[in-house]
């Protein structure tokens, strides 16, 4: 019967696992559903278009592509200058279903990607957390979480084809493989281990993350006395590997061996050769004062390691860490040199209520599960106690590495849960008689002062089991509508179209961004230039298909403070920018009848900023607040204000919608001018429906060479 | 003072108590130290414009010695209890696995 209990467990598995992939999946359908298949936000746009490249011309061409329709006139060499793993994911799935004769659209097969993925996340959360401890139910447990947790599905709801849909599969899969690797000590499981970490570096910038990790987990084993030879196996076997596989991409090139993101994996690399040797001396030569000068050699190779590190790196041999990564460690660092990494609101700080949004009783059971790590404390928990307090702290300086947590997160807590489901839900009691004789019949090793101060453990009644168990599952129930909940209405609206509901509770979609970009697609010709704020760019090019000059992968900051330059400028000094960079349209996002609050005069202030850094003469923050330090855009704006080119666009003829003096912007909540800003240099060549998106004409030089303001 | 003394322990252990397929294993080790030695050396001379050519050869020996010295370690009597579940005959066949997929690597980096 034990055999078929076996089989009954293992059947009861499957089917759970299968159950909690489906619920991954369907939960994060609710804005397909509700709205249509298209794909979301900003940078989704980009891969998307990298994947439609892939799939119409082929894998060589997509490798060295070079793109003349952004950054017009650099262009970009997209080629080289992208994480290729997500476009080539789909390209292969697109072409495996082809093969099978189910011809799917590419545009079906990226916006569900994510959700297919974050079935598997669920699966190698379930393998992850099995290697942590022996309970049946935590695996599951910690699968279930995976899979609905908002902080996850935040990145991965269908539609949001963006690297992250990948990479956290990828991410936990790794950390599976190392687990793996270290305990078995085995090189074949290190040597996957290597190829995923090179997967997980084909597909996202967090790759990092990993090549931090681990070494810090190594070094905290070696510090510990555990250093084993299996961690060198699988430590060598993962680095030598590894680092290779992640050259392999074009992007990343030599920065394996020339930023200091990567030297703590090298340093490790190196330090883990010299301990092998004098393991090895040690097993060969007894002695107690060898030993001794064995620990003080170690630290003090390792000392001149890292003395060379430093020297190599103040030398210039090693680049510093990047502007992004650095921030991490100095967080006000951003917001004084790199305005453009501050100007982005997944990069704030975290507050307290969104780890309760996003993680729910997760994480108040995150610690507990942390803390019995610590009570069998073996390679592999020292493993998720170094990933907690490192992924605690990122994510709470950086508002979108709540994402990294959110694995460990589950795997923390399902040990928890777990754990005190095994302890209540046994239905077998022992009898305190049971147990005292057990105490008594074992030999007498233990003093009679210890056997007398040990109290008889074991939870006794039934109503304790039946209370607590009870609690826990009302816990998990709210779990999951919480989780429901939150996907529901926070993380499944797709920011293209906005949605409002009407007084009679019927839905109202405004789709003025598609309005416009379908009429730019239609009605410019091909190769017309689109100027625009970056936030943007991928969607013109995506979704409008015309060059654009900047957008967001903001890899030229001088160019960004041109657009943001010209855009901050009177119309006498934006002209001449846009004819050099022949410009043939200005594309901008106006909120204030809808009260849209993401529109272009709520970013000017950055626009400023990232100009200013680069021309301090010309513009100046200062001269658009007015004497008493406001930002205002009505009667009361500065002259600089009023002149530069954002407004009079963003306010053209806006008045003409109202009754004299009664023109109100809703989202600054101002009373506007009765006339309305004068535009010499451009022509309005379309305004959407509600007004949120407005498109200028660039106009010709005058026929008789008389200036635009004169004519 | 003792300084000899545990050279010459060390040597008279390593020829009294190491298998001679161990031997074979460090020959090759050697071998591979020589040759990464003389690359780097040959980079530091001679500059290293190919930078990627200088990368895969040099990583290619420092790849290969880890993996040989994984094999070294995981078919060593003495180990044994730390590998419950790797053979030799396994330790061998992950070694080659390891060594393919490596010199696939190099091989695709050095262009």
């Amino acid at each position: 019967s034990g055999g078929k209990g076996e089989s009954t467990r293992t059947i009861l598995r499957v089917v759970i696992l299968f159950l909690i992939a489906g619920a991954a999946v369907a939960s994060r359908l609710f804005s397909v559903i509700r709205f249509e298949s298209i794909i979301h936000e900003f940078d989704p746009w980009f891969n998307f278009r990298a994947t439609k490249y892939l799939v119409a011309n082929g894998f060589e061409s997509f490798w060295d592509w070079f793109d003349d329709r952004t950054w017009h006139p650099l262009g970009r060499v997209t080629g080289g200058t992208l994480y290729p793993g997500l476009m080539v994911t789909s390209g292969v799935i697109y072409h495996a279903l082809r093969a099978l004769t189910i011809p799917v659209d590419i545009r079906n097969i990226c916006v569900l990607l994510a959700p297919a993925f974050s079935g598997l996340t669920a699966f190698s959360a379930y393998l992850l957390t099995n290697e942590m401890t022996t309970s049946p139910s935590a695996g599951l447990l910690a699968a279930a979480f995976m899979g609905i947790a908002p902080g996850y599905i935040s990145r991965s709801v269908a539609g949001s084809y963006d690297n992250e849909a990948i990479a956290i599969f990828l991410l936990v899969f790794t950390f599976y493989l190392w687990i793996k690797a270290l305990k078995l000590g085995s090189m074949l499981w290190g040597a996957l281990c290597a190829l995923f970490y090179g997967y997980m570096v084909a597909s996202w910038g967090g790759y990092a993350f990993i090549t931090c990790l681990l070494p810090l987990h190594a070094f905290v084993l070696i510090c510990m006395g555990r250093y084993s030879t299996r961690l060198y196996v699988s430590y060598t076997t993962w680095y030598a590997l590894g680092t290779l596989a992640s050259m392999q991409i074009p992007f990343v090139g030599f920065l394996p061996v020339r930023t200091s993101e990567h030297m703590p994996a090298l340093g490790i690399f190196g330090f883990l050769q010299l301990l092998a040797f004098l393991d090895y001396v040690r097993s060969a030569i007894p002695g107690r004062q060898f030993q001794t000068f064995l620990f003080f050699s170690t630290a003090g190779i390792f000392g001149i390691g890292l003395l060379g590190l430093v020297i190599a790196t103040s030398a210039g041999f090693i680049a510093p860490w990047g502007g992004r990564f650095y921030s991490l460690w100095d967080t006000s660092y951003a917001k004084i040199h790199i305005p453009i990494i501050a100007s982005v609101s997944e990069h704030q700080p975290t507050a307290w209520p969104a780890f309760f949004f996003d993680l729910n009783m997760l994480i108040w059971l995150f610690p507990a599960g942390v803390y019995l790590c610590f009570q069998n404390l073996r390679d592999e928990h020292v493993f998720i106690v170094v990933y907690a307090l490192f992924g605690s702290y990122f994510a709470g300086v950086m508002v979108r590495l709540m994402l990294t947590l959110t694995p460990v997160v589950c795997v923390a807590a399902a040990i928890a849960v777990s754990s005190i489901l095994d302890s209540y839900l046994n239905a077998k009691s022992p009898s305190p008689e049971e147990v005292a004789a057990a105490e008594e019949s074992k030999p007498a090793k233990q003093s009679a002062l210890k056997q007398a101060s040990k109290p008889v453990v074991g939870v006794y009644s039934l109503l304790s089991k039946t209370v607590v168990t009870t609690a826990m599952l009302i816990y998990l129930l709210i779990f999951v509508l919480h989780c429901t909940w939150v996907t529901s209405n926070a993380y499944s609206s797709p920011s293209v179209v906005l949605a409002s509901r009407m007084p009679d509770g019927s839905q109202h979609i405004i789709d003025d961004y598609r309005e416009a970009y379908q009429w730019l697609r239609q009605n410019t010709k091909e190769d017309a230039k689109i100027m625009s704020w970056w936030d943007y760019g991928y969607q013109i090019g995506g979704m409008a298909d015309r060059p654009t000059l900047v957008d967001n992968n903001t890899w030229n900051n001088t160019h960004i403070a041109t657009v943001g330059k010209a855009m901050s400028s009177r119309e006498e000094v934006s002209y001449p920018i846009m004819r050099q960079h022949e410009v043939d349209y200005v594309l901008v996002v106006f909120g204030g009848l809808l009260g849209y609050s993401g529109d272009d005069i709520n970013k000017f202030l950055w626009m400023v900023r990232i100009a200013e850094g680069i021309w301090p003469d010309e513009v100046k923050e200062r001269d658009f607040f007015t004497a008493r330090g406001e930002y205002r855009i009505d009667g009361e704006a500065t002259d600089t204000m009023k002149n530069s080119l954002m407004y009079k666009m963003s306010y053209y003829n806006y008045n003409t919608l109202f009754p004299p003096g009664q023109a109100v912007d809703r989202v600054r909540g101002a009373r506007l001018p009765d006339t309305s800003p004068t535009l010499n240099t451009m022509e309005e060549a379309f305004t959407s429906e509600n007004w949120i998106i407005r498109i200028y004409k660039v106009k010709d030089l005058d026929n008789v060479g008389r200036d635009h303001a004169a004519a | 003072q003792s300084w000899d003394k545990v050279v010459v322990n060390l040597v008279n252990y390593y020829q009294e108590q190491t298998p001679q397929r161990t031997k074979l294993i460090d020959a090759f080790m050697a071998f591979l130290v020589a040759v990464g030695g003389l690359q780097f050396v040959y980079c530091v001379l001679a500059g290293n414009y190919p930078f990627n050519a200088f990368l895969s050869g040099f990583s290619a020996t420092v790849g290969q010695f880890v993996l040989t010295a994984s094999l070294r370690i995981q078919t060593t009597e003495a180990n044994k209890s730390d590998f419950p579940s790797v053979s030799p005959e396994r330790a061998f066949a992950d070694f080659v696995v390891c060594s393919l997929i490596l010199h696939f690597f190099c091989v695709n980096f050095i262009n």
